[in-house]
């Protein structure tokens, strides 16, 4: 028999991380990941998502961190198909949050995907927030409001219809769109456990 | 094969009043619990095209070697069925040895080192294992509560094979006295949990007359192991 090892906890990232995970030109270290995703061969439909994190007083979170996974306008994530053609799309972004606690990445718009028994999920972005206070990665999903796939999709189906606003960013204008996190309170965003 | 839930009890809590920054930044509903799709079961892949010469050597960063006692932290990546996790990024960052981190941010009164930034990072290799050379940090006050210092401390950032197994987590050192008045420490309900975030002396990996080794391997979530019933599998 195999001996199960406890994991190891998580912590906060703190508020000091960006000299090492978001650097973006102001300290020695280079960027491995930016919060844009887009390359010359990344197949979908270019676009911008933005929004601002705030914390339980409405206040902006001015030090939080996010990051999002997602697969490509094919429904393809990256590394799990071997002849998947634009290798060079890695599906993964990173940013951290302005003055005003907002975010923006620029992407593709991720296809459907496949759900559990078959079924397909409307097209998602997968998030993780890490912040002081924070003292586990909070993870949520950013869905897109021009989707008629919304209503299928198994996950939101999960979440209480009240509530599914909160995972559903807006179209704001061609390729754009905006979705605000808020952590805490009224319209508290769903956060998901896995 | 999915991830366990149960193994995420070693975690904190998402509300720690202790930790003050935590009160207005919890959820306060209840986490929804979703199957794992391959939206979680996936995850990105980081190649050795990322990493230049001395990433994992915070000492060699700048013109001059940073002050502070020199030290190399080491160890192996694994999951809970204890297998190494191979070729997966690691991220660190610390203090200096006076204990002033090097972000804009930072205002605690003590000196920058121009010669150390404090960041690094690597890849495991196919047995898991990770090694940097750095200097120990330093502690430093903050603001939590009255005369509130954090136990010397280095960041530690993972990601393991999948969504699931992404770990933001920070590594202590043997024998610090401020750990037990340290909410961040003290957030890990389970003692035994608690201590998996502690390195270890390491008189092997010590280098004679250059450099102290600490030891800290870190476990990351594992998918549910049959290896009796699958003995050929890997």
């Amino acid at each position: 028999m195999t001996q199960r090892l406890g994991i190891t906890p998580s912590q906060t990232v703190g508020p000091f991380f960006a000299y090492a995970l978001t650097p973006r030109g102001r300290y020695a270290l280079s960027d491995l990941v930016s919060n844009n995703l887009v390359t010359d061969d990344a197949v979908g439909q270019r676009i911008r998502i933005e929004g601002r994190i705030l914390d339980g007083d409405g206040e902006p979170v001015t030090d939080a961190m996010l990051e999002i996974w997602q697969a490509d306008g094919e429904g393809r994530y990256p590394g799990s198909e071997p002849t998947l053609g634009n290798t060079r799309f890695r599906g993964f972004g990173r940013t951290e949050c302005d003055a005003d606690g907002r975010f923006v990445f620029e992407t593709v718009k991720p296809g459907p995907v496949p759900g559990p028994e078959g079924t397909m999920q409307a097209p998602h972005l997968n998030v993780g927030i890490f912040a002081r206070g924070i003292l586990r990665r909070l993870f949520t999903r950013i869905y897109f409001g021009d989707e008629a796939a919304n209503a299928g999709d198994p996950i939101l189906a999960l979440v209480p219809a009240d509530r599914r606003g909160t995972l559903i960013a807006r179209p704001v204008d061609a390729g754009r769109y905006a979705l605000d996190i808020r952590l805490q309170g009224q319209d508290e965003t769903v956060f998901f456990e896995a | 094969m999915t991830y366990p839930l149960e193994s995420l009890t070693a975690h904190p809590p998402n509300l720690y009043p202790g930790y003050r920054s935590t009160v207005k930044r919890a959820p306060s509903r209840p986490l929804v619990i979703i199957p794992q799709t391959l939206s979680e079961l996936t995850g990105p892949v980081f190649g050795h095209d990322s990493l230049r010469e001395h990433d994992n050597d915070l000492t060699r960063q700048h013109a001059g070697e940073p002050l502070g006692e020199r030290i190399i932290v080491s160890g192996r990546v694994l999951d809970e069925n204890g297998r190494p996790v191979p070729n997966t990024l690691v991220e660190i960052w610390q203090a200096n040895a006076a204990g002033r981190y090097i972000h804009v941010n930072d205002q605690h009164p003590a000196p920058l080192d121009p010669n150390f930034t404090g960041a690094g990072r690597c890849l495991t290799d196919a047995e898991g294992r990770y090694a940097f050379t750095t200097i120990k940090p330093g502690s430093y006050p903050w603001r939590n509560h009255p005369n509130a210092w954090r136990p010397a401390h280095i960041h530690f950032s993972l990601f393991g094979p999948s969504f699931l197994t992404r770990l933001v987590t920070q590594m202590y050192f043997p024998g610090d006295p401020l750990l037990p008045y340290d909410p961040m420490w003290n957030s890990v309900p389970d003692e035994r949990a608690r201590l998996r975030m502690m390195s270890s002396f390491d008189l092997e990996t010590t280098v004679p007359e250059w450099a102290l080794g600490y030891r800290f391997d870190i476990v990351l979530r594992g998918r549910d192991a049959t290896p009796m019933e699958d003995p050929h599998h890997d």
